[in-house]
Protein backbone atom coordinates (compact mmCIF):
# COMPACT_ATOMS: atom_id res chain seq x y z
CA UNK A 1 0.00 0.00 0.00
CA UNK A 2 2.92 2.12 0.83
CA UNK A 3 5.33 1.42 -1.58
CA UNK A 4 5.34 4.58 -3.58
CA UNK A 5 5.75 6.37 -0.52
CA UNK A 6 9.34 4.34 0.48
CA UNK A 7 10.78 4.61 -2.96
CA UNK A 8 9.60 8.30 -3.74
CA UNK A 9 11.52 8.74 -7.20
CA UNK A 10 10.55 5.25 -8.83
CA UNK A 11 7.17 5.91 -7.71
CA UNK A 12 7.04 9.49 -9.32
CA UNK A 13 8.09 7.86 -12.30
CA UNK A 14 5.73 5.32 -12.33
CA UNK A 15 2.83 7.76 -11.68
CA UNK A 16 3.70 9.81 -14.76
CA UNK A 17 4.48 7.06 -17.25
CA UNK A 18 0.39 6.01 -16.19
CA UNK A 19 -0.82 8.99 -16.42
CA UNK A 20 0.43 9.26 -19.85
CA UNK A 21 -0.62 5.89 -20.92
CA UNK A 22 -4.21 6.97 -19.66
CA UNK A 23 -4.05 10.76 -20.93
CA UNK A 24 -3.66 9.16 -24.45
CA UNK A 25 -6.56 6.73 -24.35
CA UNK A 26 -8.60 9.36 -22.51
CA UNK A 27 -7.94 11.82 -25.18
CA UNK A 28 -8.98 10.16 -28.11
CA UNK A 29 -12.00 9.41 -25.89
CA UNK A 30 -12.82 12.30 -25.44
CA UNK A 31 -12.32 13.59 -29.14
CA UNK A 32 -14.71 10.94 -29.86
CA UNK A 33 -17.31 12.17 -27.11
CA UNK A 34 -17.00 15.81 -28.87
CA UNK A 35 -17.31 14.96 -32.63
CA UNK A 36 -20.30 12.64 -31.32
CA UNK A 37 -21.92 15.84 -29.54
CA UNK A 38 -21.57 17.81 -32.65
CA UNK A 39 -23.01 15.58 -34.32
CA UNK A 40 -26.17 15.40 -31.81
CA UNK A 41 -26.59 19.31 -32.52
CA UNK A 42 -26.05 19.31 -36.45
CA UNK A 43 -28.71 16.39 -36.75
CA UNK A 44 -31.04 18.31 -34.45
CA UNK A 45 -30.81 21.57 -36.29
CA UNK A 46 -31.75 19.15 -39.18
CA UNK A 47 -35.00 18.03 -37.57
CA UNK A 48 -35.89 21.57 -36.87
CA UNK A 49 -39.57 22.08 -38.96
CA UNK A 50 -39.45 24.90 -41.47
CA UNK A 51 -37.28 26.31 -43.87
CA UNK A 52 -34.00 27.09 -41.96
CA UNK A 53 -33.94 30.69 -43.62
CA UNK A 54 -37.45 31.69 -42.46
CA UNK A 55 -36.70 30.70 -38.90
CA UNK A 56 -33.70 32.74 -39.54
CA UNK A 57 -35.57 36.02 -40.54
CA UNK A 58 -38.22 35.44 -37.76
CA UNK A 59 -41.80 35.81 -38.44
CA UNK A 60 -43.32 38.40 -40.49
CA UNK A 61 -40.61 39.08 -43.00
CA UNK A 62 -41.29 40.45 -45.79
CA UNK A 63 -37.87 38.98 -47.71
CA UNK A 64 -38.16 38.32 -51.72
CA UNK A 65 -37.51 34.30 -52.69
CA UNK A 66 -34.26 35.79 -54.27
CA UNK A 67 -32.97 37.43 -50.62
CA UNK A 68 -33.91 34.38 -49.91
CA UNK A 69 -32.06 32.20 -52.28
CA UNK A 70 -28.95 34.68 -51.67
CA UNK A 71 -28.92 33.97 -47.87
CA UNK A 72 -29.65 30.40 -48.66
CA UNK A 73 -26.06 30.33 -50.69
CA UNK A 74 -24.06 32.45 -48.31
CA UNK A 75 -25.17 30.07 -45.33
CA UNK A 76 -24.58 27.12 -47.82
CA UNK A 77 -27.75 25.81 -46.91
CA UNK A 78 -27.85 25.00 -50.48
CA UNK A 79 -25.58 22.04 -50.76
CA UNK A 80 -26.25 18.59 -49.90
CA UNK A 81 -26.53 17.61 -45.94
CA UNK A 82 -23.75 15.39 -46.18
CA UNK A 83 -21.45 18.61 -47.49
CA UNK A 84 -23.14 21.21 -44.70
CA UNK A 85 -21.91 18.63 -42.26
CA UNK A 86 -18.17 18.72 -43.29
CA UNK A 87 -18.32 22.02 -43.65
CA UNK A 88 -19.86 22.59 -40.03
CA UNK A 89 -17.35 20.27 -38.40
CA UNK A 90 -14.59 22.23 -40.73
CA UNK A 91 -16.05 25.42 -39.27
CA UNK A 92 -16.11 23.88 -35.04
CA UNK A 93 -12.30 23.27 -35.58
CA UNK A 94 -11.62 27.00 -36.11
CA UNK A 95 -13.61 27.91 -33.04
CA UNK A 96 -16.24 29.52 -35.49
CA UNK A 97 -20.21 28.19 -33.72
CA UNK A 98 -22.13 30.57 -36.05
CA UNK A 99 -24.33 33.47 -35.02
CA UNK A 100 -27.06 33.96 -32.88
CA UNK A 101 -30.77 34.03 -34.84
CA UNK A 102 -32.13 36.26 -32.61
CA UNK A 103 -28.77 38.59 -31.24
CA UNK A 104 -27.24 38.45 -34.61
CA UNK A 105 -24.10 38.57 -32.94
CA UNK A 106 -21.35 35.40 -32.57
CA UNK A 107 -22.45 32.50 -30.71
CA UNK A 108 -18.61 32.07 -29.08
CA UNK A 109 -18.37 36.14 -28.14
CA UNK A 110 -21.94 35.59 -26.22
CA UNK A 111 -21.36 32.53 -24.48
CA UNK A 112 -17.82 34.06 -23.66
CA UNK A 113 -19.50 37.16 -21.98
CA UNK A 114 -21.60 35.15 -19.86
CA UNK A 115 -19.18 32.08 -19.15
CA UNK A 116 -17.27 33.91 -16.15
CA UNK A 117 -20.76 34.40 -14.23
CA UNK A 118 -22.09 30.80 -14.15
CA UNK A 119 -18.25 29.46 -13.57
CA UNK A 120 -17.91 31.44 -10.54
CA UNK A 121 -21.29 29.89 -9.05
CA UNK A 122 -20.51 26.14 -10.30
CA UNK A 123 -17.06 26.27 -8.50
CA UNK A 124 -18.43 28.19 -5.23
CA UNK A 125 -21.61 24.85 -5.37
CA UNK A 126 -18.57 22.05 -6.26
CA UNK A 127 -16.15 23.46 -3.16
CA UNK A 128 -18.89 23.65 -1.18
CA UNK A 129 -20.99 20.36 -1.83
CA UNK A 130 -17.34 18.59 -1.72
CA UNK A 131 -16.62 20.38 2.17
CA UNK A 132 -20.21 19.20 3.12
CA UNK A 133 -20.36 15.99 1.80
CA UNK A 134 -16.68 14.94 3.29
CA UNK A 135 -17.53 16.10 6.36
CA UNK A 136 -20.89 14.61 6.85
CA UNK A 137 -19.90 11.19 5.07
CA UNK A 138 -16.83 11.52 7.04
CA UNK A 139 -18.60 12.11 10.84
CA UNK A 140 -21.26 9.54 10.04
CA UNK A 141 -19.30 6.91 8.22
CA UNK A 142 -19.57 3.56 10.61
CA UNK A 143 -21.16 5.46 13.20
CA UNK A 144 -24.20 5.09 15.57
CA UNK A 145 -26.95 4.73 14.06
CA UNK A 146 -29.23 7.08 14.97
CA UNK A 147 -26.34 9.72 13.51
CA UNK A 148 -26.84 8.03 10.13
CA UNK A 149 -30.11 7.56 9.76
CA UNK A 150 -30.62 11.73 10.06
CA UNK A 151 -27.84 11.86 7.60
CA UNK A 152 -29.51 9.48 5.15
CA UNK A 153 -32.81 11.25 5.55
CA UNK A 154 -31.77 14.82 4.82
CA UNK A 155 -29.76 12.92 1.58
CA UNK A 156 -33.17 11.68 0.24
CA UNK A 157 -34.56 14.73 1.20
CA UNK A 158 -31.67 16.63 -0.73
CA UNK A 159 -32.05 14.58 -4.02
CA UNK A 160 -35.69 14.49 -3.88
CA UNK A 161 -36.20 18.78 -3.73
CA UNK A 162 -36.23 20.60 -6.90
CA UNK A 163 -33.03 22.83 -6.85
CA UNK A 164 -35.07 25.59 -8.57
CA UNK A 165 -37.60 25.02 -4.97
CA UNK A 166 -34.94 25.67 -2.59
CA UNK A 167 -33.49 28.54 -4.36
CA UNK A 168 -37.43 30.04 -4.14
CA UNK A 169 -37.42 28.77 -0.42
CA UNK A 170 -33.80 30.49 0.56
CA UNK A 171 -35.01 33.59 -1.27
CA UNK A 172 -38.00 34.21 0.57
CA UNK A 173 -35.99 33.41 4.03
CA UNK A 174 -33.06 35.09 3.99
CA UNK A 175 -34.17 38.18 0.89
CA UNK A 176 -37.71 39.28 1.48
CA UNK A 177 -38.30 38.22 4.85
CA UNK A 178 -34.63 38.66 7.07
CA UNK A 179 -33.09 40.91 4.08
CA UNK A 180 -29.58 39.35 4.58
CA UNK A 181 -28.88 38.75 0.83
CA UNK A 182 -29.20 40.70 -2.16
CA UNK A 183 -32.35 39.38 -4.53
CA UNK A 184 -31.09 39.22 -7.84
CA UNK A 185 -28.08 40.10 -9.87
CA UNK A 186 -24.39 39.10 -9.60
CA UNK A 187 -22.81 42.29 -8.62
CA UNK A 188 -20.92 41.20 -5.26
CA UNK A 189 -20.06 38.12 -3.24
CA UNK A 190 -23.22 38.44 -0.93
CA UNK A 191 -24.99 37.44 -3.94
CA UNK A 192 -23.64 34.41 -4.93
CA UNK A 193 -24.00 33.00 -1.53
CA UNK A 194 -27.86 31.48 -2.28
CA UNK A 195 -27.78 30.26 -5.48
CA UNK A 196 -24.40 28.69 -5.01
CA UNK A 197 -26.15 27.07 -1.94
CA UNK A 198 -29.13 25.98 -3.83
CA UNK A 199 -26.84 24.46 -6.73
CA UNK A 200 -24.85 23.01 -4.08
CA UNK A 201 -27.36 21.15 -1.90
CA UNK A 202 -28.85 18.35 -4.04
CA UNK A 203 -25.18 17.67 -5.65
CA UNK A 204 -24.30 16.80 -1.45
CA UNK A 205 -27.09 14.35 -0.89
CA UNK A 206 -25.64 12.33 -3.77
CA UNK A 207 -21.96 12.68 -3.13
CA UNK A 208 -22.58 11.88 0.98
CA UNK A 209 -24.53 9.06 0.22
CA UNK A 210 -21.71 7.70 -2.23
CA UNK A 211 -19.16 8.54 -0.10
CA UNK A 212 -20.34 7.16 2.89
CA UNK A 213 -21.27 3.99 1.05
CA UNK A 214 -17.59 4.09 -0.32
CA UNK A 215 -15.82 4.68 3.34
CA UNK A 216 -18.22 1.93 5.06
CA UNK A 217 -16.90 -0.58 2.60
CA UNK A 218 -13.60 0.24 2.64
CA UNK A 219 -13.59 0.16 6.93
CA UNK A 220 -14.37 -3.42 6.37
CA UNK A 221 -11.76 -4.38 4.25
CA UNK A 222 -8.62 -6.59 5.95
CA UNK A 223 -6.03 -3.82 5.16
CA UNK A 224 -8.49 -1.35 8.14
CA UNK A 225 -7.95 -4.43 10.50
CA UNK A 226 -3.99 -3.85 10.02
CA UNK A 227 -4.02 -0.54 10.24
CA UNK A 228 -5.96 -0.16 13.69
CA UNK A 229 -3.91 -3.14 15.03
CA UNK A 230 -1.09 -1.17 14.26
CA UNK A 231 -2.29 1.07 16.66
CA UNK A 232 -3.55 3.96 14.21
CA UNK A 233 -6.33 5.95 15.59
CA UNK A 234 -9.30 5.61 13.92
CA UNK A 235 -9.54 9.28 12.80
CA UNK A 236 -6.26 8.56 11.07
CA UNK A 237 -7.80 5.31 9.59
CA UNK A 238 -10.67 6.56 8.15
CA UNK A 239 -8.47 10.07 6.93
CA UNK A 240 -5.02 8.36 5.84
CA UNK A 241 -6.57 5.26 4.24
CA UNK A 242 -10.13 4.72 3.78
CA UNK A 243 -10.85 7.96 2.10
CA UNK A 244 -8.42 7.25 -0.37
CA UNK A 245 -10.04 4.08 -1.88
CA UNK A 246 -13.30 6.16 -2.04
CA UNK A 247 -11.75 7.90 -5.39
CA UNK A 248 -12.95 5.18 -7.98
CA UNK A 249 -16.77 5.53 -7.03
CA UNK A 250 -16.99 9.37 -6.33
CA UNK A 251 -14.95 9.59 -10.17
CA UNK A 252 -17.53 7.95 -11.89
CA UNK A 253 -20.20 10.74 -10.94
CA UNK A 254 -17.86 12.96 -12.57
CA UNK A 255 -20.24 13.21 -15.71
CA UNK A 256 -23.41 13.52 -13.40
CA UNK A 257 -21.85 16.08 -11.50
CA UNK A 258 -21.00 18.28 -14.56
CA UNK A 259 -24.37 17.95 -15.87
CA UNK A 260 -26.10 18.92 -12.56
CA UNK A 261 -24.06 22.18 -11.96
CA UNK A 262 -24.37 23.02 -15.62
CA UNK A 263 -28.15 21.59 -16.04
CA UNK A 264 -28.62 23.26 -12.52
CA UNK A 265 -27.49 26.78 -13.55
CA UNK A 266 -30.19 26.91 -15.89
CA UNK A 267 -32.59 26.50 -12.96
CA UNK A 268 -30.70 28.39 -10.25
CA UNK A 269 -29.44 31.63 -13.09
CA UNK A 270 -33.91 32.03 -13.67
CA UNK A 271 -35.19 31.64 -10.03
CA UNK A 272 -32.34 34.31 -9.06
CA UNK A 273 -31.71 36.70 -11.50
CA UNK A 274 -28.33 35.72 -12.56
CA UNK A 275 -26.75 36.36 -16.08
CA UNK A 276 -24.97 33.32 -17.35
CA UNK A 277 -24.40 30.24 -19.45
CA UNK A 278 -27.75 29.02 -17.95
CA UNK A 279 -30.01 31.79 -18.55
CA UNK A 280 -28.70 32.27 -22.24
CA UNK A 281 -29.85 28.35 -22.49
CA UNK A 282 -33.45 29.18 -21.96
CA UNK A 283 -33.06 32.36 -23.94
CA UNK A 284 -31.77 30.43 -26.58
CA UNK A 285 -34.32 27.48 -25.80
CA UNK A 286 -37.37 30.02 -26.09
CA UNK A 287 -36.22 32.05 -29.09
CA UNK A 288 -35.94 28.81 -30.79
CA UNK A 289 -32.28 29.90 -31.08
CA UNK A 290 -31.14 27.03 -32.68
CA UNK A 291 -26.76 28.29 -33.39
CA UNK A 292 -27.30 29.39 -29.58
CA UNK A 293 -28.55 26.22 -28.06
CA UNK A 294 -26.16 24.01 -30.00
CA UNK A 295 -23.28 26.37 -28.99
CA UNK A 296 -23.83 25.48 -25.28
CA UNK A 297 -24.58 22.03 -25.86
CA UNK A 298 -21.17 21.77 -27.57
CA UNK A 299 -19.84 24.06 -24.52
CA UNK A 300 -21.37 21.41 -21.96
CA UNK A 301 -19.81 18.08 -23.97
CA UNK A 302 -16.23 20.24 -23.68
CA UNK A 303 -16.55 20.61 -20.09
CA UNK A 304 -17.78 17.35 -19.46
CA UNK A 305 -15.06 15.71 -21.55
CA UNK A 306 -12.25 18.25 -19.92
CA UNK A 307 -13.42 17.18 -16.10
CA UNK A 308 -14.00 13.74 -16.68
CA UNK A 309 -10.21 13.66 -18.02
CA UNK A 310 -9.40 15.22 -15.42
CA UNK A 311 -10.72 13.45 -12.65
CA UNK A 312 -9.75 9.98 -13.98
CA UNK A 313 -6.26 11.14 -14.30
CA UNK A 314 -6.46 12.75 -10.51
CA UNK A 315 -7.90 8.90 -9.76
CA UNK A 316 -4.99 7.62 -11.56
CA UNK A 317 -2.42 9.51 -9.16
CA UNK A 318 -4.66 8.38 -6.13
CA UNK A 319 -5.18 4.78 -6.67
CA UNK A 320 -1.54 2.77 -7.63
CA UNK A 321 -3.32 0.05 -8.74
CA UNK A 322 -4.67 1.28 -11.91
CA UNK A 323 -0.60 2.30 -12.90
CA UNK A 324 0.48 -0.84 -13.86
CA UNK A 325 -2.24 -1.63 -16.21
CA UNK B 1 -27.58 -1.01 6.10
CA UNK B 2 -29.94 0.93 8.30
CA UNK B 3 -32.10 -0.15 10.94
CA UNK B 4 -35.30 -2.63 9.59
CA UNK B 5 -37.50 -0.76 11.93
CA UNK B 6 -37.15 2.89 10.73
CA UNK B 7 -36.69 1.06 6.63
CA UNK B 8 -40.21 -0.15 7.15
CA UNK B 9 -41.79 2.80 9.13
CA UNK B 10 -40.10 4.98 5.92
CA UNK B 11 -41.69 2.49 3.73
CA UNK B 12 -45.40 2.42 5.58
CA UNK B 13 -45.24 6.04 5.02
CA UNK B 14 -43.98 6.46 1.99
CA UNK B 15 -46.57 4.20 0.57
CA UNK B 16 -49.21 6.01 2.58
CA UNK B 17 -48.09 9.50 0.84
CA UNK B 18 -48.12 7.51 -2.73
CA UNK B 19 -51.78 6.15 -2.20
CA UNK B 20 -52.83 10.00 -1.40
CA UNK B 21 -50.95 11.28 -4.24
CA UNK B 22 -52.83 9.12 -6.45
CA UNK B 23 -56.24 9.57 -5.22
CA UNK B 24 -55.82 13.42 -5.30
CA UNK B 25 -54.45 13.17 -9.00
CA UNK B 26 -57.77 11.16 -9.73
CA UNK B 27 -60.24 13.05 -7.48
CA UNK B 28 -59.04 16.17 -6.43
CA UNK B 29 -62.44 16.81 -5.56
CA UNK B 30 -62.41 14.24 -2.85
CA UNK B 31 -60.61 16.63 -0.99
CA UNK B 32 -61.78 19.72 -1.37
CA UNK B 33 -65.01 21.36 -2.78
CA UNK B 34 -62.99 24.81 -3.70
CA UNK B 35 -62.79 25.60 -7.58
CA UNK B 36 -58.89 25.78 -8.57
CA UNK B 37 -59.26 28.11 -11.56
CA UNK B 38 -62.32 30.52 -10.08
CA UNK B 39 -60.79 34.09 -9.47
CA UNK B 40 -61.18 36.05 -6.22
CA UNK B 41 -59.93 39.53 -6.69
CA UNK B 42 -61.21 41.10 -3.12
CA UNK B 43 -59.04 37.88 -1.49
CA UNK B 44 -56.03 37.95 -3.41
CA UNK B 45 -52.72 36.91 -1.83
CA UNK B 46 -54.66 36.11 1.27
CA UNK B 47 -52.40 34.74 4.12
CA UNK B 48 -53.24 30.99 5.19
CA UNK B 49 -56.57 30.47 7.41
CA UNK B 50 -59.30 28.38 8.09
CA UNK B 51 -61.03 29.06 5.09
CA UNK B 52 -57.81 28.92 2.85
CA UNK B 53 -55.42 26.30 4.13
CA UNK B 54 -52.70 27.49 2.03
CA UNK B 55 -53.96 30.79 1.51
CA UNK B 56 -54.71 32.41 -2.14
CA UNK B 57 -52.49 33.05 -4.98
CA UNK B 58 -52.39 36.37 -7.11
CA UNK B 59 -55.56 36.17 -8.51
CA UNK B 60 -57.61 35.02 -5.50
CA UNK B 61 -57.89 31.03 -6.64
CA UNK B 62 -57.44 29.13 -3.47
CA UNK B 63 -53.93 27.55 -3.38
CA UNK B 64 -55.24 24.45 -1.66
CA UNK B 65 -56.98 23.67 -4.37
CA UNK B 66 -54.74 24.45 -7.51
CA UNK B 67 -52.05 22.19 -5.39
CA UNK B 68 -54.51 19.45 -5.65
CA UNK B 69 -56.04 19.68 -8.82
CA UNK B 70 -52.50 19.99 -10.13
CA UNK B 71 -51.29 16.73 -9.26
CA UNK B 72 -52.42 15.15 -12.26
CA UNK B 73 -51.23 17.50 -14.74
CA UNK B 74 -47.49 17.36 -12.59
CA UNK B 75 -47.74 13.10 -12.26
CA UNK B 76 -48.58 12.92 -15.83
CA UNK B 77 -46.23 15.30 -16.98
CA UNK B 78 -43.48 12.83 -15.09
CA UNK B 79 -45.69 9.67 -15.78
CA UNK B 80 -45.65 10.19 -19.28
CA UNK B 81 -41.97 11.30 -20.15
CA UNK B 82 -40.71 8.04 -17.81
CA UNK B 83 -43.02 5.56 -20.05
CA UNK B 84 -41.47 7.12 -23.15
CA UNK B 85 -38.42 6.72 -21.82
CA UNK B 86 -38.72 2.94 -20.76
CA UNK B 87 -40.43 2.21 -24.07
CA UNK B 88 -37.63 3.63 -26.04
CA UNK B 89 -35.00 2.50 -24.09
CA UNK B 90 -36.34 -0.68 -24.06
CA UNK B 91 -36.74 -0.86 -28.15
CA UNK B 92 -33.12 0.38 -28.52
CA UNK B 93 -31.64 -1.47 -25.71
CA UNK B 94 -32.97 -4.61 -27.26
CA UNK B 95 -31.89 -3.61 -30.76
CA UNK B 96 -28.72 -3.05 -29.67
CA UNK B 97 -27.86 -6.58 -27.60
CA UNK B 98 -29.58 -8.60 -30.58
CA UNK B 99 -28.91 -6.17 -34.07
CA UNK B 100 -25.53 -7.44 -34.38
CA UNK B 101 -22.08 -5.80 -33.71
CA UNK B 102 -22.33 -2.67 -35.90
CA UNK B 103 -25.64 -1.99 -34.75
CA UNK B 104 -24.50 -2.18 -31.37
CA UNK B 105 -21.78 0.05 -31.63
CA UNK B 106 -23.74 2.90 -33.31
CA UNK B 107 -26.44 2.96 -30.80
CA UNK B 108 -24.15 2.73 -27.38
CA UNK B 109 -21.79 5.21 -28.85
CA UNK B 110 -24.70 7.44 -29.36
CA UNK B 111 -25.85 6.44 -25.68
CA UNK B 112 -22.43 7.31 -24.54
CA UNK B 113 -22.54 11.04 -26.17
CA UNK B 114 -26.12 11.87 -24.66
CA UNK B 115 -25.25 10.63 -21.64
CA UNK B 116 -22.41 13.51 -21.44
CA UNK B 117 -24.84 15.67 -21.89
CA UNK B 118 -26.50 17.70 -18.53
CA UNK B 119 -29.99 16.17 -19.29
CA UNK B 120 -31.70 19.84 -18.60
CA UNK B 121 -29.85 20.79 -21.00
CA UNK B 122 -30.58 17.85 -23.72
CA UNK B 123 -33.98 18.61 -22.94
CA UNK B 124 -34.10 22.42 -23.88
CA UNK B 125 -32.40 21.17 -27.38
CA UNK B 126 -35.42 19.26 -28.02
CA UNK B 127 -38.07 22.03 -26.88
CA UNK B 128 -35.97 24.18 -29.48
CA UNK B 129 -36.53 21.93 -31.85
CA UNK B 130 -39.85 20.75 -30.74
CA UNK B 131 -41.59 23.80 -29.20
CA UNK B 132 -43.22 24.31 -26.11
CA UNK B 133 -46.31 22.31 -24.14
CA UNK B 134 -46.81 19.41 -22.08
CA UNK B 135 -46.28 16.55 -24.77
CA UNK B 136 -42.71 18.14 -25.83
CA UNK B 137 -41.74 18.78 -22.29
CA UNK B 138 -42.66 14.61 -21.64
CA UNK B 139 -40.74 13.78 -25.26
CA UNK B 140 -38.07 16.14 -24.22
CA UNK B 141 -37.28 14.07 -20.55
CA UNK B 142 -37.66 11.31 -22.48
CA UNK B 143 -34.78 11.77 -24.74
CA UNK B 144 -32.45 12.89 -21.80
CA UNK B 145 -33.56 9.94 -19.95
CA UNK B 146 -33.56 7.09 -22.44
CA UNK B 147 -29.82 6.03 -23.15
CA UNK B 148 -29.40 5.28 -19.37
CA UNK B 149 -32.57 2.78 -19.60
CA UNK B 150 -31.15 1.98 -22.73
CA UNK B 151 -27.69 0.51 -21.46
CA UNK B 152 -29.58 -1.58 -18.80
CA UNK B 153 -31.80 -3.50 -21.14
CA UNK B 154 -28.98 -3.79 -23.18
CA UNK B 155 -27.04 -5.53 -20.71
CA UNK B 156 -29.43 -7.52 -19.06
CA UNK B 157 -30.32 -8.74 -22.79
CA UNK B 158 -26.79 -10.29 -23.18
CA UNK B 159 -26.84 -12.28 -19.67
CA UNK B 160 -30.68 -14.00 -20.66
CA UNK B 161 -29.76 -14.18 -24.27
CA UNK B 162 -26.74 -16.98 -23.58
CA UNK B 163 -29.15 -18.01 -20.39
CA UNK B 164 -30.39 -21.97 -20.46
CA UNK B 165 -33.97 -21.32 -20.95
CA UNK B 166 -33.47 -19.24 -23.66
CA UNK B 167 -31.03 -21.63 -25.45
CA UNK B 168 -33.84 -24.31 -24.96
CA UNK B 169 -36.36 -22.31 -26.45
CA UNK B 170 -33.99 -21.69 -29.10
CA UNK B 171 -33.87 -25.47 -29.77
CA UNK B 172 -36.97 -26.23 -29.71
CA UNK B 173 -37.05 -24.05 -32.81
CA UNK B 174 -39.06 -21.13 -31.50
CA UNK B 175 -39.09 -18.54 -34.32
CA UNK B 176 -37.00 -15.07 -33.24
CA UNK B 177 -39.88 -12.78 -33.07
CA UNK B 178 -41.54 -14.91 -30.34
CA UNK B 179 -37.82 -15.82 -28.21
CA UNK B 180 -37.55 -12.24 -28.21
CA UNK B 181 -41.17 -11.33 -27.06
CA UNK B 182 -41.73 -14.04 -24.94
CA UNK B 183 -38.53 -15.01 -23.32
CA UNK B 184 -35.55 -12.56 -23.51
CA UNK B 185 -37.36 -9.44 -23.44
CA UNK B 186 -40.28 -9.95 -19.84
CA UNK B 187 -36.70 -11.47 -18.11
CA UNK B 188 -34.46 -8.70 -19.19
CA UNK B 189 -36.77 -5.91 -18.45
CA UNK B 190 -37.25 -6.25 -14.63
CA UNK B 191 -34.04 -4.30 -13.70
CA UNK B 192 -35.06 -1.61 -16.27
CA UNK B 193 -38.78 -1.19 -14.34
CA UNK B 194 -37.44 -0.69 -11.33
CA UNK B 195 -35.27 1.69 -12.21
CA UNK B 196 -37.49 3.57 -13.50
CA UNK B 197 -39.51 3.93 -9.95
CA UNK B 198 -36.41 6.15 -9.24
CA UNK B 199 -36.25 7.40 -12.63
CA UNK B 200 -39.74 8.72 -12.24
CA UNK B 201 -38.68 10.89 -9.36
CA UNK B 202 -36.03 12.32 -11.38
CA UNK B 203 -38.48 12.81 -14.44
CA UNK B 204 -41.10 14.08 -12.46
CA UNK B 205 -38.44 17.01 -10.78
CA UNK B 206 -37.07 17.49 -14.37
CA UNK B 207 -40.74 18.35 -15.72
CA UNK B 208 -41.78 20.56 -13.42
CA UNK B 209 -38.26 22.36 -13.85
CA UNK B 210 -38.55 22.60 -17.27
CA UNK B 211 -42.87 24.36 -16.52
CA UNK B 212 -41.16 25.94 -14.04
CA UNK B 213 -38.94 27.93 -16.97
CA UNK B 214 -42.08 28.55 -19.06
CA UNK B 215 -41.78 25.84 -21.23
CA UNK B 216 -44.64 23.46 -20.25
CA UNK B 217 -48.24 23.58 -19.58
CA UNK B 218 -49.63 26.99 -20.08
CA UNK B 219 -52.08 29.02 -17.62
CA UNK B 220 -54.50 28.69 -16.05
CA UNK B 221 -52.88 25.13 -15.46
CA UNK B 222 -52.61 24.00 -11.97
CA UNK B 223 -49.19 22.68 -12.63
CA UNK B 224 -47.16 22.60 -9.56
CA UNK B 225 -43.68 23.94 -11.92
CA UNK B 226 -46.12 26.19 -13.67
CA UNK B 227 -47.85 27.51 -10.39
CA UNK B 228 -44.29 28.04 -8.90
CA UNK B 229 -43.43 30.40 -12.50
CA UNK B 230 -46.12 32.57 -12.14
CA UNK B 231 -46.74 33.25 -8.50
CA UNK B 232 -42.29 34.13 -8.61
CA UNK B 233 -42.90 37.88 -8.73
CA UNK B 234 -44.94 38.06 -5.46
CA UNK B 235 -42.70 35.93 -3.17
CA UNK B 236 -42.37 39.06 -1.46
CA UNK B 237 -45.29 39.41 0.10
CA UNK B 238 -47.04 35.88 -0.14
CA UNK B 239 -44.35 33.70 1.53
CA UNK B 240 -47.47 30.24 0.81
CA UNK B 241 -47.02 30.97 -3.25
CA UNK B 242 -43.86 29.59 -3.53
CA UNK B 243 -44.15 26.90 -0.45
CA UNK B 244 -46.56 24.93 -1.16
CA UNK B 245 -46.25 23.83 -4.99
CA UNK B 246 -43.06 23.16 -4.43
CA UNK B 247 -43.78 21.03 -1.06
CA UNK B 248 -46.32 19.27 -3.16
CA UNK B 249 -43.30 18.12 -5.48
CA UNK B 250 -40.63 17.56 -2.80
CA UNK B 251 -42.94 15.57 -1.10
CA UNK B 252 -44.34 13.22 -4.23
CA UNK B 253 -40.33 12.89 -5.39
CA UNK B 254 -39.79 11.81 -1.71
CA UNK B 255 -41.86 9.30 -1.92
CA UNK B 256 -41.17 7.64 -4.99
CA UNK B 257 -37.71 7.89 -4.50
CA UNK B 258 -38.40 5.99 -0.81
CA UNK B 259 -40.22 2.99 -2.23
CA UNK B 260 -37.79 3.16 -5.26
CA UNK B 261 -34.76 2.58 -3.38
CA UNK B 262 -35.76 -0.04 -1.50
CA UNK B 263 -36.92 -1.93 -4.71
CA UNK B 264 -33.71 -1.56 -6.02
CA UNK B 265 -31.59 -2.63 -2.68
CA UNK B 266 -34.06 -5.86 -2.29
CA UNK B 267 -34.40 -6.91 -6.41
CA UNK B 268 -30.71 -5.46 -7.25
CA UNK B 269 -29.23 -5.60 -4.39
CA UNK B 270 -27.23 -1.66 -5.50
CA UNK B 271 -28.48 1.24 -4.89
CA UNK B 272 -29.14 4.03 -7.06
CA UNK B 273 -26.47 6.10 -8.53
Amino acid sequence: MTDHDLTAPQGLRAVTLGVLRRLFVRLLGALAVLIGAATVAFAALQLVPGDPVTVMLGPGSAATPEVKAEIRATYGLDQPVAVQYLHYLGRLLTGDLGESYQLQRPVAGLIADQLGSTVQLALAALVLAVVLALVAATATAGRRPALRGVSSLLELLAVSSPSYWIGILLLTAFSFQLRIFPVAGDQDLSALVLPAVTLALPLTGVLTQVLREGLETTLGQPFVLTARSRGLAPAAVLLRHALRHTTGPVATLTGWLTGSLLGGAVLVETVFGRPGIGALSLQGAVNKDMPLVIGLVLLSALVFVLISTLVDLLHVAADPRLRSR
Amino acid sequence: MAKPASGRTTLVLASALLVLIAAAAIAPGLFTSASPVETDPIHALAAPSAQHWFGTDQLGRDLFSRVLHGTRPSVLLGLGATALAVAGGAALGLASALGGRAADQVLMRAADVLLSLPPILLALLAVTVLGTGSGNVMAAIAIAFVPGYARIVRAETRVVQRSGYVEAAQLLGLRRSELILRHVLPNAIGPMLVLATVGFGSALIAASGLSFLGLGPQPPSPEWGAMLSQGRSFLQTAWWIGVFPGAAITLTALAVNAVGRRAQRRFTGRTAA
